[in-house]
């Protein structure tokens, strides 16, 4: 059985190198244009009009024309590749009311006619986007709240419940930090956009986060009676053995079920499975290599600061590995 | 062994309630037989899926210079617009304190609906009488002393752009209100190809009017709608309860000023602050593409569950179908509108159902590779699983439920039905990756116990 636990520096390495360039694009991003991401119309207002045209021909030009005269702020004008090769435009403005986006529609018809059927609109005020802003920074503060006192509570019949509850949290952390980073790096390059739905994935992400690090903690603390007298870290070690088959099985089962969303959902949906998916990896990859290897490393006193409540607890056991 | 036959009947009987709820053409049970559903079975689709508006409305007066009662009175007589105007499948509803949220799916003629349902509609008979000046106010705004009581109520100036009287810089004065009317019809007239409103008072503002057009006859009198001046014709002869209003009206004006006017005015000004406009054709290839997305996934997890886990998989396999079947129904028995979000969320709650399965039949391979017999295995495989299948799933329902506070925030609705789904699933979960799979799993033991003990590979070990 190979020893993961003895190699925990390194993932802490790794975890740092998949954590630190997302946490400076988001200082990065922050720096320059206020905001750690890319703000969708759902946190600061604006208008998402996707256009469809019954035939080609329409130009970026005679688009920005046609909303000159209702739209003063800067317009992004994208034209969208679909693979039916129908004739589709991603505006992003800012905030109208019907009457205002009807006019625009109407200019629009007369240069090309427009498919209303197949066009979408979404329209926020500035006032909604700044609520559901706030709504948001309160939910994720909420979840991460009630998240940490469950996992205290589920395992408070364990010793040292405290390294558990803090190690599964620190897992969750690094899981939330990673697909931050990654919509923020995404932003930077690619525009991608983080809206209500971001939201959603970065919440679902702790939620499973927290499922794999109880379900590996479970059998940790299932074992340690049992191996009464193996070191701690092969009994960790031999739980997360344990556990892998688990592991892999379902992320491949996850890994199904959002690779046919990928295939077939729309645009908004893809960006938010995509989130959702890279989370979920790294949710499995932190309750192995980071929540366990802290757990060890807490119990052996590596850890700065945490050395004195380490030393309130029984002596470590002694630590020269069985070859298992 | 009878337990299991036991629950099997519970479950057959439950599969096959769910498979007449998922039904298609079920729309609800009539037990008492008095033509009334007692179970309505619908099955909703969010705008995203159907197409449609859904607009935000808010009033556009300060906090406090309104009651509640003024807004619900305001969100009823949009009801009344909405259902004037056909829409059966809308839904109004008052959002905190300033707010109303109205969806319109299906709805063809958006930009009707939203300024039939938006616009105040505050109609009023004003006297123009022996006024000079007064011959070239169409179709400009004016102040006239029923708005100004209003606007002095909410504690605020009247607007700038407003005209006053010429002669003495007061408001105009308002004889009657659109509150006053018994009823009002567009109709349209063959001879000037012409659409008019036909109006009738209630009685004694019958009264009123009449009295007043009898002594005016031969002088001006304006019909305001919202402050702009739709018309001043010169009364011809005294006015009895019943009479036309002309203004160039478009079929369409017409039909929407004759409904507002019907429902009557707005208590309060309402203004846009966030809409979604989905055309209807883009809805039903998002249902195709989800709908295909959705079977794909599924096959795929019930084919790897099968031949990974062999005949524990194919236990797994059929739980899931039955998970499914008990998703489904009660998306129509709840109900649950079915949104992206909300198919997004059921798919991802198989996910969370097959790792229950997988919890359990990884630990029954587990106490097999240790030397248990097969029934110890299977009997450990799921009490000690069950600790893990609980702890996990309770995680993902606390943030769903977090998530489905923060879908109430209006702008964020999309989030709470993938809460929705993903919180029914993982509930519905711990019932089938538990109890059905087990019951599942140990008569097919039972069934196939000698190659079962003989051939170890059919357990996946």
């Amino acid at each position: 059985m190979f020893n993961l636990v003895e190699k925990r520096r390194w993932f802490f390495i790794i975890s740092a190198f998949l954590i630190i360039p997302g946490v400076v694009a988001m200082i990065y991003s922050t720096a320059t244009t206020g905001a750690p991401f890319r703000l969708s119309i759902d946190f600061v207002g604006g208008s998402i009009y996707d256009l469809a045209f019954a035939q080609p021909g329409i130009t970026e030009g005679d688009i920005r024309d046609a909303f000159a005269e209702y739209d003063d702020r800067s317009l992004t004008v994208q034209r969208l590749t679909l693979d039916d090769g129908s004739e589709r435009w991603s505006v992003r403005g800012s905030f109208l009311e019907q009457e205002q986006r009807d006019a625009i529609f109407d200019n629009l018809n007369e240069i090309s006619p427009l498919d209303r059927e197949r066009t979408q609109v979404e329209s926020v005020s500035e006032t909604i986007g700044s609520e559901v802003a706030r709504a948001a920074f309160f939910a994720v503060l909420a979840a991460s709240f009630i998240v940490s006192f469950f996992i205290i509570i589920a395992f408070r019949t364990v010793p040292n419940a405290l390294r558990y509850g803090m190690s599964a949290i620190a897992a969750m952390v690094h899981d939330v930090l990673v697909v931050m980073g990654l919509a923020s790096i995404m932003g930077l390059f690619f525009g991608w956009e983080v809206d209500a739905l971001f939201l959603t994935a970065v919440l679902t992400v702790l939620a499973y986060s927290v499922q794999d690090s109880i379900v590996l903690f479970d059998r940790i603390r299932e074992n340690i009676p049992q191996y009464l007298g193996e070191p701690y870290e092969t009994i960790v070690n031999r739980s997360i053995w344990e556990t892998i088959h688990r592991s892999l099985a379902t992320q491949l089962n996850a890994f199904f079920i959002m690779a046919a969303i990928l295939l077939f959902g729309g645009e908004t949906i893809k960006q938010f499975i995509a989130i959702l998916f890279i989370g979920l990896v790294s949710g499995t990859y932190s309750s192995i290599f980071t929540a366990v290897p802290l757990l060890v490393a807490w119990e052996k006193g590596e850890l700065p600061f945490m050395s004195r409540i380490g030393a309130m607890l029984p002596a470590p056991r002694p630590t020269e590995d069985n070859g298992i | 062994m009878a337990r299991h036959y036991r629950w099997l009947a519970v479950i057959t009987l439950l599969v096959a309630f769910c498979v007449w709820v998922s039904l298609p053409g079920t729309t609800g049970l009539d037990w008492d037989g008095d033509g009334e559903m007692n179970l309505v079975v619908e099955q909703k689709l969010g705008l995203d899926l159907v197409g449609g508006v859904r607009v935000l409305l808010e009033a556009q007066l300060p906090p406090g210079s309104f009651t509640p009662e003024d807004l619900q009175r305001a969100a009823d007589n949009v009801n009344k617009r909405v259902n004037g105007l056909g829409l059966t499948e809308a839904t109004v509803q008052v959002q905190g304190d300033r707010r109303i949220l109205v969806e319109l799916p299906g709805v063809t003629n958006k930009k009707q609906a939203v300024d039939t349902i938006k616009a105040t509609a505050l109609l009023e008979f004003v006297d123009f009488a022996g006024i000079p000046g007064v011959d070239n106010l169409e179709d400009v705004r004016i102040l006239t002393n029923e708005q100004d009581k209003l606007l002095k109520a909410r504690g605020e100036q009247a607007p700038s752009d407003l005209q006053r009287r010429p002669d003495n810089g007061q408001p105009f004065t308002t004889v009657l209100t659109g509150a006053d009317l018994e009823s009002a019809s567009a109709q349209f007239d063959p001879q000037s190809q012409d659409f008019f409103i036909s109006v009738q008072l209630n009685d004694s503002a019958a009264a009123t009017f009449s009295g007043f057009t009898g002594a005016r006859v031969g002088q001006p009198m304006a019909i305001v709608l919202d402050s702009t001046v739709l018309s001043a014709p010169v009364i011809q002869s005294q006015l009895g309860s019943e009479f036309i209003i002309q203004g160039n009206f478009t079929q369409d004006e017409a039909n929407s000023l004759a409904l507002q006017l019907r429902s009557g005015a707005l208590p309060i000004p309402l203004r846009e602050e966030a809409a979604s406009d989905v055309g209807a054709t883009l809805g039903q290839e998002s249902v195709n593409l989800s709908v295909r997305a959705g079977i794909l996934g599924v096959l795929v997890v019930l084919t790897f569950m099968v031949l990974y886990y062999r005949v524990p998989g194919t236990a797994a396999a059929l739980a899931l179908i039955v998970f499914a079947l008990l998703n489904f129904a009660a998306y129509k028995l709840i109900p649950v509108t079915l949104t992206l979000p909300a198919i997004t969320g059921f798919l991802i709650s198989i996910g969370t159902a097959v790792d229950g399965n997988i919890l359990i039949f990884e630990r029954m391979k587990e106490e097999l590779r240790a030397g248990k017999p097969l029934g110890m295995a299977l009997d450990l495989g799921f009490n000690r699983a069950w600790g893990s299948i609980r702890d996990s799933n309770i995680s993902t329902i606390i943030i769903c439920v977090v998530l489905f506070f923060f879908g109430q925030t209006p702008g964020a609705s999309v989030v709470s039905g993938f809460a929705i789904t993903l919180i029914l699933g993982l509930v519905i979960n711990l019932f089938t990756a538990v109890i059905v799979t087990r019951t599942f799993l140990y008569i097919l033991a039972s069934w196939l116990q000698k190659p079962l003990s003989e051939k170890k590979w059919l357990l996946g070990a």
